[in-house]
């Protein structure tokens, strides 16, 4: 898993409460064989047509927002289907960060999962990052997992919070496996155990 | 102390490394592989320039996006998104290096039936697989379950998943089942009993007489649908019957390898005074052929029941069953016998056995299905499918007017060319009624295979018991 430590990127904002996952990436695309190359369709019903035509309106289809790397969003990002599809999609797309007032329980940890830091903000903090993200490309808001701050354009810090074992994962970009791999050593010695009592599996 | 249950012995013997929060770090002995759950996750490996540590407990077999019908090795025969999930399968299998049994091998099939055939189930094992329906090979006394693909993926690198311990639960059959009864019949039972929550954070362990006499395939179908029933995994401790079917498999130990597994197989039972959280006893000579009304598995009633009034349940269930009936185009107080079929479906990995097609060919033997009706019989492997060829029960589904397909999961769900159209209602012997699940706007009736082919001739619904 890629690392998280610092991000500097542009924002953009999606003030919509209760973007579901089917928002995120419809069930027409759970066909796929991989996590990358979803990003085309992340958002895909909001994001095109029914002739596959961009929405210009869509806030990652304008053009100060196409390499948008952080989303600001309203209340419960992320609820309904627990598909990894979604963070699939928003990290193929670029989408290193979410930030948002509340995030859905299962979305939230697929996210860690998958290299990307949901942050929670109270709703004051949250509608300043949302004025500064309106900015476009020229505000880059600044993400410090290490410190634990969020910066804006102008330069107002705002702390969070995170748990500490899920920040230890993502700045070392730890994912449950590589974890496990740590643990290389207790499975060897286990698989021998086990090969000397159960020989046959 | 008190002693140890089925659960609690498997378990033990595979517990790697255990957190003082009670995270454990479980080894998994086997680890079945479909086309649909898997792409994403070898896909990972390779991102990360990882292995499969175990390739050789690793088996693989496309069986969701296969078409049943003659001329599938083409791939041309598949419409493109499933075309593309099948050959990535057979792309990571080699580069990979796992056991791969592709549609062209005689052996492929459901993946839950071809694990148990080739003998890479066996009792005492860890057995986990990216589909929820991995609950079958809990039959052997195996804790099997299924995974998701973050999980797929951490199995396949490490042989190990990261998992804390559910509860005890004792489901009891008691007793002899009637004539017409079937495991079938018990499983949705169970579920009708509990509720499809109703195992929710729990390991069933099934035994009692009714249990035991059962066969193995009989025993695969009750813990199948484990899974429906909200448990984590269904099992039955390994007896006899079930070192009979395990013996001479391909990937079944040998000759003193042989003789020391059964040696082990034999401790794996609960102890009589081993703690269960909870307990549920059935009379097996309650348990009546029944059928599923509405579109979840908990709606299932004795086939001599009528079709339940939303308002004789209670809470969100009275919603829930009147927008049931309405999808499936019934009314409150119908005899299920009235309800008229215009599709049969026997398969899946529920009821796509050898003793499942024995069963229904046994009711259909010198009869013809319903002039209209559409009766396919999927079996759950190329293996089954040559052993009813040879036993002379292909000829009888023929003759009555059934259609004799390849392996796969068919119409047990609308991934592949087999689906219901709108509107049109199913007798299925497989395991999922949900909205939708055979195709958009389709209705089913889950049945055993007997219960299936009596619908099948008389183009309704049927108490198989009127036909025995
Ligand atoms: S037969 Fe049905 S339930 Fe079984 S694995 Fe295939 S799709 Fe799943």
């Amino acid at each position: 898993m890629e690392k998280f430590e610092k991000l500097s990127g542009i924002a953009a904002p999606m003030p919509l409460v209760n973007i579901d996952t089917d928002m995120i990436i419809p069930k027409q695309f759970l066909k796929t064989i991989k996590r990358s190359g979803l990003g085309v369709n992340l958002f895909d019903e909001m994001r095109y047509d029914n002739d596959g035509n961009e929405i210009p309106d869509f806030v990652l289809n304008k053009p100060q927002y196409r390499q948008a790397q952080i989303l600001v969003a309203g209340d419960n990002f992320g609820c309904g289907s627990s598909r990894e599809h979604a963070p699939w999609a928003l990290a193929d797309f670029g989408i290193r960060c979410v930030i948002s007032t509340s995030f859905a329980d299962i979305f939230f940890n697929n996210c860690f999962k998958n290299g990307i830091l949901p942050i929670v903000m109270p709703q004051e903090v949250v509608d300043v990052l949302m004025n500064d993200a309106e900015k476009g490309a020229n505000a880059r808001i600044e993400v410090d997992l290490e410190a634990q701050t969020v910066t804006t354009s102008d330069g107002q810090s705002f702390a969070f919070e995170v748990d500490a074992f899920k920040k230890h994962c993502l700045m070392n970009g730890l994912d449950d496996i590589g974890l496990t791999m740590e643990k290389a050593s207790a499975i060897d010695s286990f698989e021998a155990k086990a090969a000397a009592a159960r020989p046959w599996a | 102390m008190s002693g140890k249950t089925l659960y609690d012995k498997i378990w033990d013997d595979h517990v790697v490394q255990e957190d003082a929060d009670g995270t454990c770090l479980l080894y998994i002995d086997r680890h079945l592989v479909h086309e649909v759950t898997s792409p994403q996750a070898f896909e990972g490996l390779r991102m990360a320039g990882r292995k499969v540590r175990a390739p050789e407990k690793t088996i693989a077999v496309p069986d969701h996006n296969v078409p049943t019908t003659a001329g599938r090795e083409d791939p041309a025969s598949m419409p493109d998104d499933s075309r593309v999930q099948v050959a990535a399968l057979d792309t990571n299998a080699k580069e990979f290096g796992i056991h791969y049994y592709p549609v062209s091998d005689v052996r492929q099939g459901i993946v839950h039936i071809v694990g148990p055939e080739q003998g890479w189930t066996l009792p005492g094992m860890t057995v986990v697989c990216g589909d929820s329906h991995t609950a079958t090979h809990g039959a052997f006394g195996a804790l099997a379950h299924g995974i998701g693909t973050s999980e797929v993926e951490h199995v396949l690198a490490t042989q190990t998943l990261i998992q804390k311990k559910s509860k005890n639960m004792k489901v009891e059959i008691t007793g002899k089942l009637r004539p017409g009864v079937t495991a079938k019949d018990i499983t949705l039972s169970v579920i009708g009993a509990t509720g499809t929550a109703g195992g929710t954070g729990y390991v069933i362990e099934y035994c009692g007489e009714a249990i035991r006499d059962l066969s193995m395939e009989g025993r695969m179908t009750v813990c199948n649908m484990a899974i429906e029933g909200g448990a984590r995994a269904g099992l039955i401790a390994p007896d006899e019957k079930t070192f009979e079917y395990c013996k001479g498999r391909p990937h079944a130990p040998k000759g003193a390898a042989w003789e020391a597994a059964v040696a082990y197989w034999k401790t794996l039972f609960s102890d009589d005074d081993a703690h269960w959280d909870k307990v549920i006893t059935l009379k097996g000579e309650d348990i009546a052929p029944v059928v599923t009304w509405g579109t979840s598995p908990e709606d299932v009633l004795p086939i001599t029941a009528t079709v339940p009034a939303p308002d004789s349940f209670k809470g969100g269930k009275v919603e829930a069953a009147k927008r049931a009936i309405e999808y499936m185009g019934l009314e409150a107080g119908q005899k299920l016998t009235d309800i008229q079929i215009d599709t049969v479906f026997i398969g899946s990995c529920t009821n796509g056995r050898i003793e499942d097609l024995r069963a229904a060919a046994q009711i259909l033997k010198g009869k013809k299905v319903k002039d209209g009706m559409r009766a396919m019989v999927v079996p759950g492997s190329g293996l089954v499918r040559a052993q009813a060829e040879e036993e002379g029960l292909a000829q009888i589904f023929i003759d009555a007017g059934f259609e004799w397909r390849l392996a796969g999961c068919s119409m047990c769900l609308a991934m592949n060319p087999d689906q219901l159209a709108p509107g049109e209602r199913c007798a299925a012997t497989s395991n999922r009624n949900f909205e939708g699940r055979q195709g958009r706007g389709g209705r089913t009736h889950l049945v055993s295979p007997a219960m299936a082919a009596a619908a099948a001739i008389t183009g309704h619904l049927t108490d198989v018991r009127e036909m025995i």
